[in-house]
């Protein structure tokens, strides 16, 4: 094996480049034959769960390499009710005394407990200003994609990696294909970020982007507010994408600007210049391109046990005969088994016994807002459970009132975590039950063990929980 | 991390795609600490649910499913229980990112077939096959010996049973100077 070559300044090339090529350039300290690079890292969140990944680098006895870049929060594990007593779960309990001590000991800023910025780890990133057009950006937690949304390159790693980070401040990648998908058009009303990106895996597969990294382009995506892009670049992940990223834009950089940790002044107008060269440039060649059209994409709903099995919320669950082989047959079978489906049934009218809004994808403030328009002023006749993104998303909502509606609606409004989408805190779907969630994944046992669930979109959910059946948003809205 | 080169032993097919990680390891596990061995937990609720479920009464050494092993979660802990049971390489059409990067940290080798070649292989099992890491080559049960592709990097790691954090640190010298002269193109990349 020869040694590894400093990567060739990225001003030597003159064809047009790609989003990600240029955030990869920028980023490369070195480059393999094999075309695998040492990346520099801009940003590393760890959480209670990254207990691993510490115990790694103690056992090691290395030094954390750049504690002013690692950012940690309590998030996977938290409490949805009670959040003032002590937990009652030791395990849990000590996980988070962990993370304290880890971040003690390294000298990391920690958004505890009873931090008023705490909050799931991909909605206090950018909320904080730490997540940046241009920078790498790292977690152990695959839904690390969500950052992408600001033109970062953001992706999930191991514990194996997240103790890589720690020592030093680096990580190795194999250099991914790139993949265009393009949303052309006007999304319809009660359409949003969920739907598009339901949309895309339902076509391309929860393994349609293994191995590449998607940028989402086009006018649907350029009209989608920041909280809207992060839902998209969220569940890249379910479509098997390294990473999800869309170009910075105004959008972009009137949401950063003023936000806590973002450059300020005269640093924040060289910021926003650096970042206008960074979309993909005209020309630049993708390994693969996607094209959709918005005007197609309906409200969606998933009927499976992967995030591939989506459709418009006016289909019928999918008859395993009509499969084109014994492959697909057994896998289509399977899942209506587990689901407890009958093939050729609308989805329209599916019972659910529970409803989960919340999540990385779906718990910022317009998700609780499109979610609360739905519910004002009726009452949900299945319970439900509303956990916002984070304290400031929290605290924003109750000033509008929006706790309000969903308590008024026999709703339960929970302190910020990740909740129901994992059920890791005790917030679990019991066997059988069937759930409306806004979360990203809908795997058997996801929710707790046996638990049945059916992604949508916040508004989506919201009507399910008002009839207490999947239910077409725009009949209710 | 115990060097990978020849490994012999029992193959079980697992005939089905997009297996995750939720289901490699349950997420209510993972706060267990990796003394405590993972190997209870593999497929734990898959287990339960399937009597006939291809691991139940069988302890292999490789495992052969369908297309995206792996996808979803980034959790470790799918690749803990798979070591811990005593599984070394994994065979599928395709892979998670994370996973296969995280199998690579641990000495969990994962080996990239074609649908057809990865179909036919699952035909013939539960048998007896080898897998040589030094030649990147497999032979199936019925004798057919078939090539595999594989960065030499994760190779030489998995072969060599490096710490690659050793590997990296070898390289300070140059992420030192990276970080000096991107101080200066991006001061804007700090935190505020």
């Amino acid at each position: 094996m020869t040694a590894p070559q400093a990567t060739p300044g990225s001003e030597t090339s003159t064809a047009p480049r790609t989003l990600f090529e240029k955030v990869w350039a920028s980023h490369a300290i070195l480059t393999r034959e094999d075309g695998t690079a040492l990346l520099w890292i801009d940003r590393h969140f760890v959480h209670e769960g990254s207990f691993h990944g510490f115990g790694m680098l103690e056992h090691s006895g290395r030094p954390l390499a750049r504690p002013d870049l690692t950012i940690a929060v309590a998030d996977h594990y938290v409490p949805s009710h009670a959040r003032t007593e002590p937990i009652r779960d030791p395990e849990v309990a000590g996980m988070i005394t962990t993370l304290r001590r880890n971040a003690e000991r390294h000298g990391v800023d920690l958004l505890d407990l009873d931090d008023p910025r705490q909050g799931i780890v991909h909605v206090i990133g950018p909320e904080q200003g730490l997540t940046l057009p241009g920078l790498t950006v790292v977690c152990g937690d695959s839904h690390t994609s969500t950052h992408g949304a600001f033109g970062a390159l953001a992706f999930g790693i191991g514990a194996s990696e997240v103790s890589h980070v720690l020592a030093t401040q680096t990580l190795w990648q194999r250099r991914p294909k790139t993949m265009r998908i393009t949303v052309d058009g006007t999304l319809s009303p009660h359409v949003a970020g969920k739907d598009v990106i339901l949309a895309i895996i339902g076509r391309i597969g929860a393994g349609g982007a293994v191995g590449h990294v998607i940028e989402y382009a086009g006018s649907a995506i350029r009209s989608l507010p920041m909280e809207g892009r992060l839902t998209v670049c969220n569940m890249s992940i379910e479509a098997g994408a390294r990473a999800g990223m869309i170009a910075p834009d105004e959008t972009t950089f009137a949401w950063v600007e003023g936000r806590p940790r973002a450059p300020k002044s005269d640093a924040f107008a060289a910021a926003v210049a650096a970042w206008r060269r960074l979309p993909t440039e005209e020309g630049a060649r993708f390994d693969r391109d996607v094209v959709l059209d918005a005007a197609e994409i309906a409200p969606t709903v998933t009927w499976g046990t992967s995030p591939e099995t989506a459709l418009p919320v006016t289909g019928v669950v999918p008859d395993p005969a009509t499969a084109t082989d014994a492959a697909k047959r057994a896998r289509i079978a399977d899942q209506l088994d587990y689901m407890g489906l009958a093939p050729g049934r609308p989805l329209e009218g599916i019972p659910v016994d529970r409803v989960f809004i919340g999540s990385c994808t779906n718990a910022r403030l317009p998700d609780l807002r499109a979610a609360a328009a739905v519910l004002r002023g009726q009452r949900a006749v299945v319970p439900g459970l509303v956990v916002a993104g984070s304290v400031p998303v929290k605290r924003a909502a109750e000033a509008e009132g929006l706790d309000r509606v969903f308590r008024d609606a026999g709703l339960t409004w929970g302190e910020p975590g990740c909740s129901m989408c994992v059920g890791m805190n005790g917030d679990l779907v019991k066997p059988g039950e069937r759930c409306a969630a806004t979360s990203n994944r809908n795997f058997q046992g996801r929710q707790g063990p046996g638990a049945r669930t059916h992604l949508m979109s916040p508004a989506m959910a919201a009507a399910a929980a008002l009839r207490g059946a999947i239910t077409d948003v725009r009949r209710v809205a | 991390m115990t060097p990978f080169t020849t490994l012999d032993g029992l193959a079980v097919a697992l005939d089905r795609s997009n297996v995750d990680t939720d289901q490699i390891i349950p997420a209510r596990f993972l706060r267990k600490p990796r003394s405590a061995g993972y190997q209870n937990f593999l497929f734990h609720d898959v287990r339960e649910a399937e009597p006939d479920f291809p691991l139940n009464g069988r302890a292999p050494a490789i495992l052969v499913a369908d297309a995206n092993f792996g996808c979803g979660s980034s959790r470790e802990g799918a690749v803990y229980a798979l070591v811990d049971a005593g599984i070394r390489c994994v065979i599928a059409p395709s892979f998670g990112d994370i996973f296969a990067g995280n199998a690579g940290k641990n000495g969990l080798l994962t080996v990239v077939l074609a649908p057809d070649l990865a179909a036919a292989l699952r035909a013939q099992l539960p048998a007896s096959m080898r897998v040589d890491l030094p030649a990147q080559q497999v032979r199936f049960p019925d004798g057919s010996v078939h090539g595999f592709a594989i960065d030499a990097f994760r190779k030489r790691c998995l072969v060599e049973g490096l710490d690659d954090i050793g590997l990296t640190l070898a390289h300070a010298g140059e992420i030192a100077a990276f970080q000096d002269a991107d101080r200066a193109a991006r001061p804007w990349a700090m935190p505020a």
